[in-house]
């Protein structure tokens, strides 16, 4: 086989090959390349109809790589300076999950900020491991969560050395980063594994000047969604391993649960934006960073918003600060995040990721020109000339910290009662309850319900919080352990 | 040999022009820009291929876009001109001596460079010495400004390319803030004929309609462009285009122009029906 180097795309070369050299199928997918399917291939097009194919002998197989796809794979090891790499198509919502059962086993004990993906949740869930939970920092003025203290981290090894594996959220969404290289020396110590759900961190491994990744930073596993910054489609992901993870096991996780139709548009796109990435990266970062930084100081001339960048920096519960995050603090124009996310959207047909109680966020990327930026901003000063009004209080929130009673697996699947929110407390939760601001679980399955949660709760509904993962859907009642 | 400049109208209607020669071709940061010799219409300037200009009917748009604002209100001081690197806005409002100061806001030098050397029919007026030339984008020019302007006008490129966000809400609103409280917007506004033309029209009202209490369009008539019908736009705080205007004020100035006149400048904000039906939809 061909000696492949970061300015190939094995996967892709193989896929161009196929299509050059068309042969009789007959065999899945039954569209045969859009004919079967008409409208679709008229929408989406013909390219990427023919391209929809099902693994076979020339484009190997993503449940036992040996050719192009394990060539493809080593080329994004090496350039993530990982030890070995796999290309994840349930999106990195399982690349999440596979860490967790790679580290985990029922009953074993891992150690996560409170203000985790619900995807790691979920895989508590499905392994049967115990969190134990760590209090990510507030922001007061600004009301998002933070990363997690080197000092809380430690204090929770301490009181759980039997603790299988540390989860670190870096960065979070609004860019906040955790001291890694400090939580990976402690957790090693204690022979805990480090898995860093890296959802928001592709760039730091290509750009200048950035927080250390995962890898760089010794950690043992990181889900690294590659289509959120790194140019692949949507639903694409990558898992890497450091040094002392068995590769042959994380494969055997991956194959539990992951599909036997993996879809070569997605792995095809993972390959050629590791390839992109690898050749460009540091250029696209770049001009991602400048317009971010761009973009802060021009909001931050419009007045009463705050675009918030690196002096939030303090060594503690925020290590660091992705610069190429562009979250703006707007209640100080007397309007919610979620009310200017609307009015962009409405009124200026600007769609931004996300919008809470005091905050918007938005994903500023190489692939934007100065038009959208300039737009961007324009728009913002318009909203408050047009309906900024005086500010009103905040929703003012308190760390709870959470009394686990039982495994979420075994809250999840035992047998449960309804109960208004109201007359529940003494029991434990069997579901969820998310509120955001700040995007930290108020109750996480198997969690004793308390007077002091049940008046959280309260509260945050008055204060127009969105609640949301009970399956009542007006948060009304909650299920609980009969 | 012959050569010909062609701009697609539509995927289905072409227009072209017999050319002698060209004299420049250049791409800039922004877009192409080309000035050709032309046996009907003397020179002409075309950008990423649409034509922009051409010698023998310039006149009409340049002196429709900035006569009509200036008979409303010829107490105008402060002029604000986004886009129209060719010259030809700033070379009519130049004669008005009673303006004070003119911000010129071209996103592309190269145009203005080109302009100069091989357009200096419109260009003329770029050395006066009220007229400030900013080499920025418009819409971050604007957003800056409260307060400032007696009037603005966007002439500017369709809004597929650099002129994209000048055609934005956003980008009006900021408008509105930059002018005075006598202020008004003049805009180029597309044409109602061809479909994807209309399209932009009815866009662009829409988002002005947002921001100005007063919007209407008025329209004249362009040889060289697709369909030949074209509009403008007229935007204010409250002052009307056509009622309330002392046209003999502006006679009396005595300019000379060779389209436009005060006859012309009221009926052109009367409307065909089908045009009037796309503004109220």
């Amino acid at each position: 086989m061909k000696e492949y180097t970061q300015k190939d795309a094995p996967l892709y070369e193989a896929m161009i090959n196929q299509r050059e050299n068309p042969i009789v199928h007959l065999d899945v997918p039954g569209h045969k390349g859009g004919r079967g399917n008409k409208e679709l291939r008229d929408f989406i097009g013909k390219e990427c109809m023919r391209m929809d194919v099902n693994s076979m002998k020339a484009l190997d197989n993503l449940c036992h790589p040996i050719s192009v796809i394990k060539k493809a794979q080593e080329l994004a090891a090496q350039a993530f300076g990982a030890k070995e790499a796999f290309f994840v198509v349930n999106g990195t919502t399982a690349a999440v999950q596979y860490m967790i059962m790679t580290a985990c086993k029922d009953g074993d004990k891992i150690i996560m900020p409170r203000n985790v993906h619900r995807s790691a949740i979920n895989a508590l869930v499905v392994t049967g491991a115990i969190p134990v939970y760590v209090n990510p920092g507030t922001n007061k003025k600004l009301g998002i969560p933070l990363g997690m203290s080197v000092e809380d981290v430690k204090k929770a090894m301490d009181e759980n050395p039997d603790a299988k594996a540390v989860l670190v959220n870096n960065p979070t969404y609004y860019g906040i980063c955790s001291n890694l290289e400090e939580i990976v020396k402690l957790a090693h110590k204690r022979n805990m594994m480090v898995l860093v759900d890296e959802a928001h961190g592709t760039h730091f491994y290509f750009g200048e000047n950035m927080p250390p990744s995962a890898m760089s930073a010794g950690a043992d596993m990181a889900a690294v969604s590659l289509h959120k910054t790194g140019g692949s489609l949507t639903q694409s992901s990558l898992l890497l391993i450091g040094e002392n993870v068995n590769g042959g096991y994380v494969h055997q996780i991956i194959n539990l649960t992951q599909t036997t139709s993996a879809s070569y548009l997605l792995m095809v796109s993972l390959d050629l934006a590791r390839k992109n990435l690898y050749l460009n990266g540091r250029e696209m970062f770049k001009k991602t960073v400048d317009y971010a930084d761009y973009a802060r100081e021009e909001i931050n001339k419009l007045g009463g918003y705050y675009a918030y960048g690196e002096e939030l920096i303090n060594g503690n519960d925020i290590y660091d600060f992705d610069r190429t995050k562009l979250s703006v603090h707007t209640l100080d124009i007397g309007l919610a995040g979620i009310e200017v996310y609307d009015l962009l959207r409405d009124d200026y047909g600007i769609q931004i990721e996300l919008g809470d109680l005091g905050n918007i966020l938005a994903i500023v990327s190489a692939g934007d020109r100065e038009l959208e930026i300039e737009r961007f901003i324009s728009a913002l000063s318009e909203i408050k000339r047009l309906h900024g009004k005086k500010p009103t209080g905040l929703f003012d929130h308190e760390y709870i910290n959470p009394t686990v009673i039982a495994s979420p697996k075994v809250a999840f699947y035992s047998e449960k009662e309804k109960l208004p929110i109201n007359e529940s407390s003494g029991h434990v939760c069997t579901e969820f309850v998310m509120c955001y601001p700040p995007g930290i679980p108020i109750l996480a399955p198997g969690e004793m319900i308390t007077d002091e949660i049940v008046e959280y709760i309260r509260y945050a509904k008055e204060k127009g919080c969105s609640l949301t993962g009970t399956e009542d859907l007006k948060i009304e009642n909650i299920n609980v352990l009969k | 040999m012959e050569l010909w400049f062609t701009e697609n109208h539509t995927d289905n209607v072409k227009f072209s022009i017999k050319i002698n020669r060209q004299l420049v071709s250049k791409e800039s940061r922004y877009q192409r820009i080309d000035v050709f010799d032309t046996y009907e219409f003397g020179r002409i300037l075309t950008l990423d291929g649409f034509l922009m200009l051409t010698e023998k009917d310039e006149f009409i748009y340049h002196e429709m876009i900035t006569h009509v604002p200036m008979a409303v209100n010829p107490d105008i001081k402060r002029v604000l001109v986004i886009g129209a690197g060719d010259g030809g806005t700033v070379r009519e409002l130049v004669r008005y001596k009673t303006i004070e100061h003119i911000d010129m806001v071209e996103i592309d030098k190269e145009v203005v460079e080109v302009s100069q050397e091989y357009l200096p029919f419109t260009a003329s007026g770029l050395s006066d010495s009220r007229v400030n030339i900013h080499y920025a984008d418009g819409l971050k020019f604007v957003r800056s400004r409260e307060n400032e302007y007696d009037l603005i006008i966007v002439d500017s490129t369709d809004p597929f390319g650099p002129g994209e966000s000048l055609f934005t809400r956003e980008f009006y609103g900021n408008c509105y803030k930059a002018l005075t409280d006598n202020g008004i917007l003049i805009n180029q506004h597309e044409s109602p004929y061809y479909n994807q033309d209309a399209k932009a029209m009815k866009n662009a009202h829409g988002r002005i309609k947002s921001s100005f209490p007063v919007a209407m369009v008025y329209q004249m008539h362009i040889p060289t462009y697709p369909s030949g019908h074209w509009l403008f736009g007229f935007a204010s705080k409250g002052i009307q285009p056509v009622k309330d205007v002392d046209f003999d004020r502006w006679n009396s100035l005595l300019i000379n122009t060779k389209y436009y006149n005060t006859d012309i400048h009221k009926g052109a904000f009367l409307l065909p029906n089908y045009v009037k039906k796309m503004l109220n939809e």
